[in-house]
């Protein structure tokens, strides 16, 4: 491992224990109460205290989160296919996708909430945050296929390829970085889509981690506020995370981005 | 004409390009390339010499005119080499990958291609290469991985859009003798765009120079010029540095440049 290597990882840790040193000593000296800011210690022990309830919160967060990314890739790449072998639909489409995401989804979603009804509450936040996860993956793909070298687009059609020749050996191939940089955006988004939908489904009916940052808020339960928040964080590092390390895997080998040159 | 006598591999009489605007790129082009020839294009930038390659290749149909191939239908040789100015390579996948490419897309396997593939990389020298990604690749080797995915498929006919303009003199020397070494072996026929001067005399049987009427932008691309080089082959280093060599490149320049020699 490098020095350089080295640096970039350990730096942002000092700065971060640091940060979190300075935050304990600040509380405990000015006696700041904890509904106002509790101190890291104390939110360690609420997340310890409530660490079963938390969990099972997180896990549904996670899981609504994971399935509305997962559906976004697929239909994402899958519209920008469709838009890449016609520019017809393309032109008659695409405007109604960003339509989809320039609306706010928190203006959309008491809307979805009543479409589908109370008692299918998951089923309402998995549709919005799908629509915010989706849009990235969509004009990314559709981008990448588009800038496809065109002279080898000319070398597939001196050699006849077909259509789903040019798709399955060329445009997705091609697209590749351009699809995974919109996975990392919208994994991120994802997140945020289900957090969102939830504190708008509101009360009673939501039990992922947004619902118990607005329970832990009604009763004054700073610190359980906190902890929740900081699975929120560590669920959206957690996904960031292994996108980039997706991304690694998948084009060190020929992109530009991802080879390591020497210097 | 210089091969009237050999039999003509393509015909084009009256052949015209025009832009969606109406403006002609190439005009009233009428030639004859024998089977087995060596031709270079040549001409200056914007003079149309692509839009011909790119219309004997089928990728642009001509808008008048007519194209003929050797053949019942007169259609286009299904295979056909073409080599970019760049490599054009597929950056994820291997040197044998790359080359395996137009042999794929008949859903020729891979094993069933495997002698084919080697064949290609033994005859321009990558023989040891096959694993490589391209980005590992020199701009000379990338080419060479070029012409051999262009060879893969046998093809009777070649064409070259500038295939060595971005590449350092010594290599250039290089492929273009290694170029004629197999066109000498393969028997095939090359139709070969250059801008330079000294590497269309130095490669060709046969040099079209292209040009417009006139010094203006904008006016249609048209052959000006048809000139034999009847210098014998093998051609070496001998043939670049005697008298004939430069008589040639000096009546190349001059058809250029509109002179009539």
């Amino acid at each position: 491992m490098t020095s350089g290597r080295i640096k970039r990882i350990a730096l942002p840790h000092l700065v971060g224990l640091a940060f979190f040193l300075i935050w304990e000593v600040a509380v405990q000296f000015y006696e700041v109460p904890q509904f106002l800011l509790p101190a890291p210690s104390r939110i360690l022990e609420a997340l310890a205290d409530n660490f079963a309830s938390l969990m099972s919160a997180l896990w549904v967060t996670l899981r609504i989160t994971v399935l509305a990314f997962a559906l976004a890739v697929v239909g994402g790449v899958a519209l920008a296919v469709v838009f890449s072998q016609s520019r017809t639909v393309e032109t008659a489409l695409f405007p109604f996708a960003v339509i989809l995401q320039v609306t706010p989804v928190v203006a959309i979603a008491p809307l979805v909430l009543i479409w589908v009804g109370f008692d299918n509450v998951n089923l309402a936040l998995l549709i919005l945050a799908w629509i915010v996860a989706f849009f990235p993956i969509l004009s990314n793909t559709t981008l990448g296929l588009r800038s496809v070298d065109h002279h080898l687009m000319e070398l597939f059609t001196l050699y006849g390829a077909s259509r789903w020749q040019r798709l399955w050996s060329l445009q997705l191939p091609a697209s590749l970085p351009h699809i995974l940089g919109g996975m990392k955006i919208s994994g991120g988004l994802a997140l945020i889509g289900a957090v969102v939908a939830e504190f708008v489904a509101g009360s009673g009916s939501g039990t992922g981690l947004a619902w118990r940052i607005i329970e832990a808020g009604n009763r004054l339960q700073v610190p359980t506020m906190f902890a929740a928040l900081l699975l929120l964080s560590a669920l959206g590092i957690a996904i960031f995370f292994s996108l980039s390390v997706l991304e690694h895997i998948v084009l060190s080998r020929w992109h530009e981005s991802a080879i390591d040159r020497e210097k | 004409m210089s091969t009237s006598s050999a039999t003509s591999l393509v015909q084009l009489s009256h052949v015209t390009k025009s832009f969606e605007d109406g403006r002609d790129v190439v005009t009233d082009i009428n030639i004859d390339i024998a089977q087995g020839s060596f031709v270079s294009l040549v001409g200056p930038s914007g003079c149309g010499k692509s839009t011909l390659l790119r219309m004997l290749a089928g990728l642009l149909q001509p808008t008048k005119g007519d194209i003929l191939w050797l053949g019942s239908d007169h259609a286009r040789p299904a295979d056909l080499g073409f080599v970019f100015q760049d490599a054009t390579l597929l950056p994820w996948a291997s040197v044998s990958e790359n080359v395996y490419l137009p042999l794929k897309l008949k859903e020729i396997t891979r094993e069933a291609a495997e002698p084919d593939i080697d064949a290609a990389l033994e005859r321009v020298g990558l023989g040891d290469a096959a694993a490589k990604l391209p980005h590992e690749l020199s701009g000379g080797m990338a080419m060479r991985v070029s012409i051999a995915r262009a060879l893969v498929t046998e093809p009777p006919v070649l064409l070259m859009d500038e295939p060595f303009a971005a590449l350092d003199e010594l290599s250039r020397e290089k492929l273009d003798d290694d170029l004629l070494t197999l066109w000498r072996e393969l028997g095939w026929t090359v139709i070969f765009v250059t801008h330079s001067v000294y590497e269309s005399v130095y490669l060709s049987e046969r040099i079209l120079v292209m040009g417009t009427d006139g010094d203006a932008a904008g006016k249609p691309g048209r052959i000006v010029a048809d000139l034999p080089i009847d210098a014998p082959y093998p051609r070496g280093l001998a043939f670049r540095q005697c008298q004939s060599y430069f008589g040639h490149c000096r009546t190349v320049s001059s058809a250029l440049r509109g002179e009539t020699s």
